[in-house]
């Protein structure tokens, strides 16, 4: 994924200077456009170590004049209960995720059943749902079900985001795994869970994790199906409590920041060790069928 | 490894002559364990989706409110609820709203992360990691963003503002409760989310099209330009259209963006139907059956597009499998 096509390495023979500040102009023009789109993150992070006083100012200074860590502070103790339910649901919607899909997929890459891609369709298009229209009759279902306010309530719903796109992603990659070598595992004895198991889940690894990784995202990120199926504040997650916070008339927008931060944590975090996972991933999931 | 490979061709060469009757068997057999392997996926789709689409077409047909959940009565009212919400003066303004949010946000951010793809085209050092880093925005919660947007987008304390006025601009904008603005706000934040996904989509297109084509035109004397409208913008295409399709649909249902910085307000000015339809199921009436019903104009519409793009995708798939 790191690779473009190599160009004829012309600056080798010809060690003028010119090639060499053509290339730093380059450069120095995508500093200027990742920068310019990544400008609105390095704002809330700036804020994120000011008092209010200094974030209510016109404009705010570009650099914390005195760098405080007050806000972080008391983020963790008036969000700290909202991090740790978006951990539950992201861990949540990974396990149930992965618990669906993974077999789903295995079976798509590898019988040819008519029901299979009619479920393929079918998933493509239900992940396109919009997701109010799903919130609003589970609402009414949980209630009836009294799940209502439940941690597996919105885990449930959550995965309605990643199921569809890790079975897709995942059956992508199981489609690669040459068929001789599970006909050998049956000549051997093996049975399909066998296969599965043993065969087709480590050398899934790859599909594996980029799935898990988007599935927790999901999870992480999910605001509709919380805000929705969940009024216990007991296990309000980081985007329902910062939706609560910029509600209020005093806001208190360092803690704001500081909480908007860690919530973009797990993201940043993964194009950091996963940078390759993520970018197939994207491109897997929109163009694969 | 290769030894099993290898007995593997050799029994699967061998099997057409003998043993038919038992490999019938063994083939049905494996085909209920494949759909023991779909069992899970299968009830989750009907249980998460195909119910709760069903569900909610029939809540669109009920008079379904806060009373339907303490007697459980919920009188069916045909079409009614669809009537009522047609002549509701906010229908309109939030079926316009939708449609310049979205026509607005596809357009930018397909020709904004198209020139970024086309910038990231050339080899510099740092591509990857540049590259790679616009990815964050895209990834962060959208409600997260949206908050950010609600800072940045401050009257008086804001950044934009701030710029606008170095600029020159000496009025203050209010960028959140000016009713004219308040859309074109949500707009610009939607946009920046987007840039990425398109971008990255792009990108990889981008990188399938063979450098020999720009050689060889660049030889005939073909320029820049010439080269993007007759090589790359073609050859594009088909990804350009995946990426609209989706793009379409997945905009046609944004929620987190409009709810965190203006909540459809101020007046329902950047009120669309998804955001529409919530506000009429929980937080105003609730009545349930309404907000359902609303669901269910955006849901036929986010199929139709949905349709469009899976016989696009499969046809392009057909094609180029043959």
């Amino acid at each position: 994924m790191s690779g473009s096509t190599p160009i004829p390495a012309r600056s080798r023979h010809t060690k003028s200077l010119r090639p060499r500040l053509k290339t730093v102009g380059w450069t120095a023009a995508g500093i200027l456009i990742t920068g310019f789109m990544l400008f609105p993150l390095y704002w809330i992070v700036n804020l994120s170590f000011m008092n209010q006083m200094e974030i209510l100012q016109t404009p705010p200074p570009f650099i914390p004049p005195n760098p405080t860590l007050d806000a972080y502070r008391n983020a963790l103790s008036t969000a700290g209960g909202y991090i740790q339910s978006s951990f539950i649901y992201a861990l949540g919607t990974v396990v149930v995720t992965m618990l669906v899909a993974t077999p789903a997929a295995y079976a798509l890459a590898t019988f040819r059943a008519r029901i299979g891609s009619l479920l393929l369709f079918s998933l493509i298009l239900a992940q396109m749902a919009p997701g109010f229209v799903i919130a609003n009759s589970l609402y009414s279902a949980f209630s009836s079900l009294g799940l209502l306010n439940s941690y597996q309530a919105v885990i449930l719903a959550d995965s309605t985001i990643a199921v569809p796109f890790a079975i897709i992603i995942m059956r992508a990659f199981m489609i690669g795994i040459p068929g001789e070598l599970s006909e050998a595992a049956k000549v051997d004895g093996a049975g399909q869970l066998r296969i599965f198991r043993s065969i087709y889940v480590p050398l899934s690894r790859t599909a594996l994790i980029t799935a898990s990784l988007f599935s927790f995202l999901f999870g992480w990120g999910d605001f509709l199906f919380a805000l929705i199926l969940n009024n216990n504040p007991d296990h309000v997650p980081i985007t329902v409590g910062i939706y609560r916070f910029i509600g209020f008339s005093s806001v208190q927008w360092p803690s704001i920041m500081a909480t908007a931060v860690i919530a973009v944590i797990p993201a940043a975090f993964l194009v950091a060790i996963a940078q390759r996972y993520v970018a197939a991933g994207i491109t897997a999931g929109a163009l694969k069928e | 490894m290769t030894r099993v490979v290898e007995t593997g061709a050799a029994a699967k060469a061998a099997a057409p002559v003998s043993h038919q009757p038992r490999r019938l068997r063994r083939w049905r057999r494996e085909r209920i364990v494949g759909l023991l392997f779909l069992l899970p996926a299968l009830v989750y789709v009907l249980a998460f989706y195909v119910y709760p689409i069903a569900f909610n077409f029939l809540m669109s047909l009920e008079k379904y409110t806060l009373k339907t959940f303490v007697t459980g009565e919920a009188p069916f009212i045909g079409l009614d609820n669809f009537k009522r919400l047609v002549n509701n003066p906010e229908f309109w303004p939030a079926v316009t709203n939708t449609v310049w949010f979205t026509v607005g946000s596809l357009f930018f951010q397909f020709t904004l992360g198209l020139l970024i793809a086309l910038f990231y085209q050339h080899k510099f050092p740092l591509n990857s990691i540049l590259r790679a880093l616009i990815l964050v925005p895209w990834l962060a919660p959208v409600l997260v963003s949206g908050a950010i947007w609600v800072r940045l987008f401050d009257q008086d304390t804001g950044v934009i503002n701030f710029a606008i006025h170095s600029l020159g601009y000496q009025g203050q904008i209010s960028w959140l409760t000016d009713p004219h603005l308040s859309l074109i706000s949500v707009l610009i934040a939607n946009i920046w989310i987007g840039i990425p996904f398109n971008m990255v989509i792009l990108y990889g297109g981008l990188q399938a099209i063979p450098r020999v084509l720009y050689e060889a035109a660049s030889i005939d004397g073909a320029s820049a330009w010439q080269g993007f409208r007759y090589i790359t913008w073609p050859l594009l295409r088909p990804v350009s259209t995946v990426v609209l399709l989706l793009g379409l649909v997945y905009t046609l249902k944004v929620f987190d963006v409009i709810m965190s910085i203006t909540r459809g307000g101020p007046a329902n000015t950047s009120q669309t139907l998804n955001t529409w339809a919530y506000s009429l199921g929980f937080t105003n009436g609730f009545d349930f059956g309404l907000g359902a019903a609303a669901g269910d104009i955006l849901l036929v519409v986010v199929f139709a597009f949905g349709m469009l793009y899976l016989r696009y995708a499969y046809r392009e798939n057909r094609e180029t499998a043959s």
